[in-house]
């Protein structure tokens, strides 16, 4: 936006050159240490994705037995996992399906639960407002970790369990997201609800047909952040899935974890390839990721 | 039918009415998902629960777990970690992140900074504990024990010894948090107006002046949202111990956890009195110590503003 304006500086005639000399040779070494910094923690993010990566090449078993590291023995390399995990991968692929349809439901109803929640926090007044905006903040300082027994116990009595359903009600009205929204609804004028009042639109057509369109920055932050959420879930699902054929990715992954395997060849490169989906979303939406991601922290 | 149509007409203009349609979700929600479990959890503390029967025990279960020496270890475990995130994944994302704030380097380059610290983020807990266990195997073949062999160590039972078993942890929360924590502090930097940095340079502050009196006051808010969800996080953090360990009974219990406890003692050992009770005195320290912190930091009164 602002590369393309012109400097408003006018062109500096330049200080006495011995001055500016030992400033540019001081930054210069400031870039270095920069870019050192920079490059040390790229390479320590980087390592562990690179090791599993390279034991998408080798054979599982051996990987197991002998851990990660950065090269590969190519007596035993090849592409053979990658042929497997496409023609004879057993369940990974269901698993893969089922994470994919959990988490295209969960993100819609999320956001459009959330939306909703947030919109009449932020543009009207209630009694009571206050009180129920404390309720949404606890949320976000309570532990989910805390609630899973009485939620599972209260799942198995409701008959729920071993249900998308139960996975995904519970997280409707996100305390994250319905925070993320109203702070993006608050910086709206409200001359569009009264606008939209004067013609005659209902309370609820203005906020389908007036403000819903508005929010579609707000909207593709919110969603990568909960696809990511529901796409990575793990501890919830594992209490609510019995049945072998409704496991996420994640779940499935879980149970080639176990010491009596006899091939592993699945559990790493299944691994791997779960990443995938969720990289290619992040390298096409950055922005999105960051802004989602940053949603709850309060700034200035 | 006509005076139906004409109540509805007035229900869905109802300035009134839609507030609380709106809301309506999240009270929902919130009761039969939140407040109820929290009053379940409570009410199955001072119980004793058997298949098909319930007995009201008292505080029998507090004081059970008052002398237990396992739940006071993993107490102590949670603690412990939750600390060591505090001061490992505060300082280090807001110095990264104070370093791409500066006027300092090509944009590019700390752009691609930025996007690749966040990419150990996008990964699930499954995944990250499947890679750091075997990069912590104990074979010397591994990578971490090739770098101690370099360094002319013999291959260390990573996951064996309680000390570097909490390193492993350490360094799983560091891979996928620091990205993270760098970014909610940029967002706070970027917010703070360059005029301040300006007006302490022509009163002849230095840099390091500058981060303390300006930079820092600045930023408080975002540092008390990270220290808010590092203590939950810190407190809460079970699967990553489960993954590493490949199973909830780590040696010596080293990576039990207050989750990991209550998920033994309900999950795997079906007595969920008890491990309601593990769960209660979670919650109080959570609580506690966070609504300590955002009161005395003024939080809470300004977001419900």
């Amino acid at each position: 936006m602002t590369t393309t304006q012109p400097s408003p500086r006018p062109a500096n005639p330049g200080p006495a050159p011995t001055r500016r000399t030992p400033k540019k040779t001081r930054t210069l070494g400031q870039r270095i240490f920069l870019y050192a910094v920079f490059a040390f923690a790229v390479l320590l993010c980087l390592i562990p994705l690179w090791a599993i990566l390279m034991a998408t090449f080798q054979p599982g078993n051996m990987v197991f037995r002998n851990g990660l590291n950065l090269g590969l023995d190519f007596s035993s390399a090849g592409l053979q996992n990658w042929v497997m995990l496409f023609t004879d991968s057993g369940s990974y692929f269901v698993w893969f399906g089922n994470s994919l349809i959990i988490t295209l439901l969960q993100t819609a109803g999320t956001l459009l639960v959330s939306s909703f929640v947030a919109y009449g926090f932020a543009m009207y007044e209630f009694r009571f407002k206050t009180a129920l905006f404390v309720c949404v903040l606890i949320i976000l300082t309570i532990p989910f970790e805390m609630l899973m027994l009485p939620l599972y116990v209260q799942i198995n009595n409701w008959k729920m369990s071993d249900s998308y359903l139960a996975i995904i009600l519970p997280f409707l009205a996100s305390a994250t997201t319905i925070f993320f929204f109203r702070q993006f609804l608050r910086g709206m004028p409200r001359d569009i609800l009264e606008a939209g009042r004067i013609d005659g639109v209902t309370e609820f057509g203005i906020f389908f047909r007036l403000i819903l369109p508005l929010m579609k920055p707000a909207i593709a932050a919110m969603a990568i952040l909960n696809a990511m959420a529901s796409w990575n879930n793990f501890l919830w699902p594992l209490l609510v899935l019995r049945t072998p054929g409704k496991y996420t990715l994640p779940i499935g992954l879980n149970t080639l974890l176990t010491p009596y395997g006899n091939d592993y060849s699945l559990l790493f490169i299944g691994a791997f390839f779960s990443i995938i989906p969720i990289l290619i979303l992040f390298l096409l939406f950055q922005r999105f990721f960051i802004e989602g991601m940053t949603a709850g922290a309060v700034k200035g | 039918m006509r005076d139906q149509g004409d109540r509805m007409r007035k229900l869905l203009y109802s300035q009134k009415l839609a507030p609380y349609l709106f809301i309506l979700p999240f009270i929902l929600t919130f009761g039969l998902f939140w407040l109820y479990p929290v009053i379940q959890a409570v009410v199955m503390s001072f119980q004793k629960i058997l298949p098909g029967m319930t007995t009201y025990i008292g505080t029998t279960n507090y004081s059970r777990l008052f002398g237990d020496r396992i739940f006071w270890l993993a107490l102590t475990n949670s603690v412990r970690y939750m600390v060591l995130t505090l001061v490992l994944l505060i300082p280090i994302p807001l110095l990264l992140a104070v370093l791409i704030n500066s006027k300092l380097g090509n944009p590019k380059i700390k752009n691609f900074f930025k996007s690749t610290m966040f990419v150990p983020a996008l990964t699930s807990v499954v995944v990250a504990g499947i890679v750091f266990r075997f990069l912590f195997s104990e074979s010397d073949s591994a990578l971490m024990n090739s770098i101690v062999e370099f360094f002319g160590f013999g291959p260390v039972k990573w996951l064996k010894h309680d000390l570097t078993g909490l390193a492993a942890l350490l360094v799983i929360a560091m891979w996928r948090w620091t990205g993270v924590n760098m970014m909610y502090f940029l967002a706070g930097l970027q917010a703070i107006p360059t005029e301040l940095y300006e007006s302490a340079s022509i009163d002849g502050a230095n840099a390091w002046q500058k981060f303390w009196s300006v930079t820092v006051p600045n930023i408080k808010p975002t540092i008390v949202y990270v220290v808010t969800i590092s203590v939950y996080g810190g407190l809460a953090m079970f699967l990553e111990s489960l993954m590493l360990y490949g199973n909830n009974n780590s040696p010596f219990n080293q990576g039990l956890t207050i989750v990991g406890y209550l998920y033994r003692m309900g999950i795997e050992k079906n007595d969920m009195g008890y491990a309601s009770a593990v769960g209660v005195v979670l919650l109080v320290l959570v609580l506690t110590i966070n609504l300590i912190q955002l009161t005395a930091t003024g939080t809470f009164k300004k977001e419900t503003r």
